[in-house]
Formats: C-alpha cells, sequence, structure tokens
C-alpha cells in the first residue's frame, strides 16, 4: 500500500493515539492491542489530523525539528501505518 | 499480606473486569468457574471506580468489561463513563443479547472504544442450540448496529467439534457482517469447556481443514480483516506463555471482587486469593500470595526448571497442569517433554471415542442450575 502525496492523512478513527504516564509512552490502542511508539513515530502520527498531506507532514517536521531529508523515512514509516490501518486517506 | 517469594513486578497493562457472572446464554464452554453460582455477591459501583482508579494508576490500559453478560449490570454506562475519564481502552465483552441501538448510542457517548460480539455459529440452528437461547438474528443485528455506530467491530467465535465444520461459513458471515476484527478462539479447556471435553474437542484433522482454510482466508483479506486466532493447545508440542507470564501483565477481578491472576486461577488450591474489598490494587498486584505465586522461574519443577524455554513459555498454564496432572507445579503436560504429555493424547482418544459411541453423553449448559450441582 502506499500513500497518495495529494490526500490529506487522517489517524484511524478506531484506533486512539495517546501519552501512556506510567511507560513515558505514546502509545496507539485499538480492540485488546496496544503498539507503544518511538518518539519520532509518535511525531509524525500526531500530525495526521486530516488537514496535512505528505508534504505538509514532512515540511512541518523538518521545521520543527531544523533538519532535512525526512521524506524518505517519514514516507516508509507512514506506508507501515497505512498498511496497519493506523492511519487513512479518504 | 503473605508475600514470602516477592519479586520486582512489571505493572499491569490489562484489566478484566468481570462485572457479573449473570447472563442469558448457557454456553457449554465458558470460561466462569463450573461452581460460580455460590458467588452471589456481586462489587458495587463504588468498588469497582475504586478498582478501575488504582489499576489504571499503576499502568494499566486496556480494559475488558466482560462476565457474565456485562449488559445486565445496571452501572455499565457508569462505570464506562469513568474508565473513559481514566483513559483506559475500553473493551465491552458481550454476546449482545439485550444490547439495544439505544444503549450502543449511550455506551457511545460515554466513551467506549470497542465492542466484542460472540457469534457461536454460522445458522440461527446451531447459533442458538450452542448459546441455549435463541439469539442468532438478534446477535446479527446488534452487529450492523455497532458498525453504524463507529465502533471497531469484533466478532468472536468460539471454535469445537459441533461447529468446526462450519468455518467457510463463519468466515464469509464475519465479512458479510463487515467485521473489523475476527476472533476464531479454539476452545480452551477450563471451566464449563474442561466439562464438556469430550464433546467439544475435535480431531487433529479437523483443526488442521479448519486451520488452512482460516490461513487462506486471512491473506484473502489482509488489509480489510484482522484475524486473531487462539491455536488449540491440545494440538501443540509446546504450551501456551499463558498470561504472558503469570502476575506480569493481567489482572482479572471477578464478579464478587476476588482479584486472580488469570480467570481461571480461582480453581487452584491454596492460592488464598485476595478480595479488592480489603486490600488496594498496589497491594494485591506487589505483596499477595497469589500474585506472586509464579512468578519468575523458582517454583518450577522439572523438566522446566532446567529447560532452556523456560522464559519463553513460563512452563504453560497452571490451571491446566493442575486439572489434567493433579499438581499445579508441574509442566503444562501440552509440552512434550513433560512426563505427563500422555494425558493430552488420551483426552483426544476419549473425545473421538465419544462421537462415535451410541450412548454419547450429552452437553453440560452453563447455567445455574447446572452450577449449583458442582457447588
Amino acid at each position: 500500500m502506499a500513500i497518495n502525496p495529494e490526500l490529506p492523512i487522517q489517524f484511524s478513527r478506531t484506533h486512539r493515539l495517546q501519552w501512556e504516564e506510567a511507560q513515558q509512552k505514546d502509545v496507539i490502542l485499538y480492540p485488546e492491542g496496544m503498539v507503544e511508539l518511538n518518539q519520532s513515530s509518535a511525531e509524525i502520527l500526531k500530525l495526521c489530523d486530516g488537514t496535512r498531506n505528505l508534504a505538509q507532514i514532512v515540511s512541518e517536521l523538518e521545521l520543527k525539528f531544523a533538519t532535512s531529508g525526512l521524506i524518505n523515512d517519514i514516507t516508509a514509516f507512514l506506508e507501515v501505518a497505512l498498511k496497519n490501518g493506523w492511519i487513512q486517506q479518504n | 499480606m503473605a508475600g514470602s517469594n516477592k519479586i520486582n513486578s512489571s505493572p499491569p497493562r490489562w484489566l478484566l473486569a468481570e462485572l457479573t457472572y449473570a447472563c442469558p446464554l448457557q454456553c457449554p464452554y465458558c470460561s466462569n468457574p463450573i461452581d460460580y453460582a455460590k458467588y452471589q455477591a456481586e462489587l458495587d459501583t463504588e468498588d469497582w471506580k475504586r478498582v478501575l482508579t488504582q489499576a489504571r494508576k499503576m499502568g494499566a490500559v486496556q480494559l475488558g468489561f466482560s462476565g457474565g453478560e456485562p449488559l445486565t449490570r445496571k452501572d455499565l454506562t457508569e462505570l464506562v463513563k469513568h474508565a473513559r475519564d481514566l483513559g483506559y481502552y475500553s473493551n465491552l465483552i458481550t454476546s449482545g443479547y439485550g444490547l439495544t441501538e439505544e444503549k450502543i448510542i449511550q455506551l457511545k457517548e460515554a466513551g467506549l472504544d470497542h465492542i466484542q460480539i460472540s457469534i457461536q455459529a454460522s445458522t440461527q440452528e446451531l447459533n442458538d442450540h450452542i448459546a441455549g437461547t435463541t439469539s442468532f438474528q438478534l446477535k446479527k443485528e446488534v452487529a450492523h448496529l455497532v458498525k453504524k455506530h463507529g465502533y471497531p467491530m469484533v466478532l468472536c467465535v468460539v471454535i469445537h467439534s459441533e461447529n468446526i465444520h462450519q468455518m467457510p461459513e463463519i468466515l464469509a458471515m464475519a465479512e458479510e457482517l463487515g467485521a473489523d476484527y475476527l476472533e476464531l478462539a479454539n476452545t480452551q479447556y477450563y471451566g464449563w469447556a474442561h466439562a464438556n471435553r469430550d464433546l467439544l474437542l475435535p480431531t487433529k484433522a479437523q483443526f488442521e481443514q479448519a486451520e488452512q482454510i482460516a490461513q487462506a482466508f486471512k491473506e484473502k483479506v489482509a488489509g480489510k480483516m484482522k484475524i486473531y486466532y487462539v491455536v488449540p493447545d491440545f494440538y501443540e508440542n509446546r504450551p501456551k506463555a499463558c498470561m504472558n507470564g503469570w502476575g506480569t501483565t493481567f489482572l482479572t477481578i471477578a464478579p464478587d471482587g476476588v482479584a486472580l491472576p488469570c480467570h481461571s486461577a480461582r480453581e487452584l488450591p491454596g492460592l488464598d486469593c485476595p478480595n479488592v474489598k480489603d486490600y488496594s490494587i498496589e497491594e494485591i498486584w506487589k505483596e499477595s500470595k497469589a500474585f506472586n505465586f509464579f512468578r519468575g522461574f523458582e517454583w518450577m519443577k522439572e523438566p522446566c526448571r532446567s529447560c532452556d524455554e523456560k522464559e519463553k513459555d513460563f512452563g504453560g498454564c497452571r490451571c491446566q497442569a493442575y486439572l489434567l496432572t493433579g499438581d499445579m507445579y508441574n509442566a503444562d503436560p501440552v509440552c512434550s517433554k513433560s512426563p505427563d504429555h500422555a494425558v493430552i493424547q488420551q483426552a483426544i482418544d476419549s473425545a473421538a471415542k465419544n462421537t462415535v459411541s451410541v450412548d454419547a453423553k450429552p452437553l453440560i449448559f452453563r447455567n445455574s442450575k447446572n452450577s449449583r450441582l458442582f457447588s
């Protein structure tokens, strides 16, 4: 599954992304399951709010972390996220 | 409290709140204790709220509202609301019986995250026979309503010899109902299922055929539907890593407030399982005799003690060791290294013999009348 660069990306309505104080981590929650996220994955997913497309997410994160060349890493992660149903595009 | 062999513990992640043993269904593989009728007392709303608050503070995040049938509790919506305020991900594990559209909306507004509906078979006749209650059409309607109101919809079908031949139809039904997840739970032989094992345990050939069909389906629906397949451990050579290790992850609270390291642990002797009316969740999790009983590896006998796989499967299931060998310290006899491994083949042979016998014994349905016979 590939990310459509034109369309905005939205976090899944049937999953929940939240900060877990006890684990000091962001996690994705879904029926009877949980995925623990590292910081960069969590930063990407928090921008998937249905208003930004791929390029906008990349530029926002590059600006936030004062860096460049993130597009490949971010695209690869979002493809995994799409395959797992954590995000959607429609 | 006792805590003689206290070991540093990881915090609980999963809280199973068995709100009640009351249930309109009579499934003969129910995991509730066969003598559940003797536990009449139920925690009140304030007790449950305290339990949810204390467990959440320790780090529990997945919460299952279960039973019995949790919908029979009048305070379910109030508890769901409390759980949402605390940040739990709440799963309602229900037969669907008694779930109206109004209730589905009310629970959604209160913050319920997901509803898991059990269906017993792919046909009305068999579903209603196994459930002991006319419920098939109603369950299908509830499944549609759950989808309609935006919940992830999980169908759970417990698999045994009476419905295993319906695997293709069960999968088609899940697809037709638009399930987001399908749990194909091969029966685990505890509680009522243990009592009915001769009538429920399929043959190896039946398992292999059903698994093959389920596997092909899993590939076909990848990306649309997720399949959870609970393995039939009687046909495995290594035991399951039961509960992800004793007292590491799972905390079950029974309807009367007894805290259990797994939902079958009530059957084990001498654990002195503590009650949430007497102790806090933190005391229970960290200090109690029951939760420390099988933590770590010190309790193990051979062949587990010196086994290089003990950190992978923790010696398997304590309840299975107890039910099948009479000694809860033994290796789970599912393991081919267990000196008692032959009991598994005996169980399989006994079930196979029963299916060809003319005077086969009848299923014992899970209801209060039958439960009192075991009390």
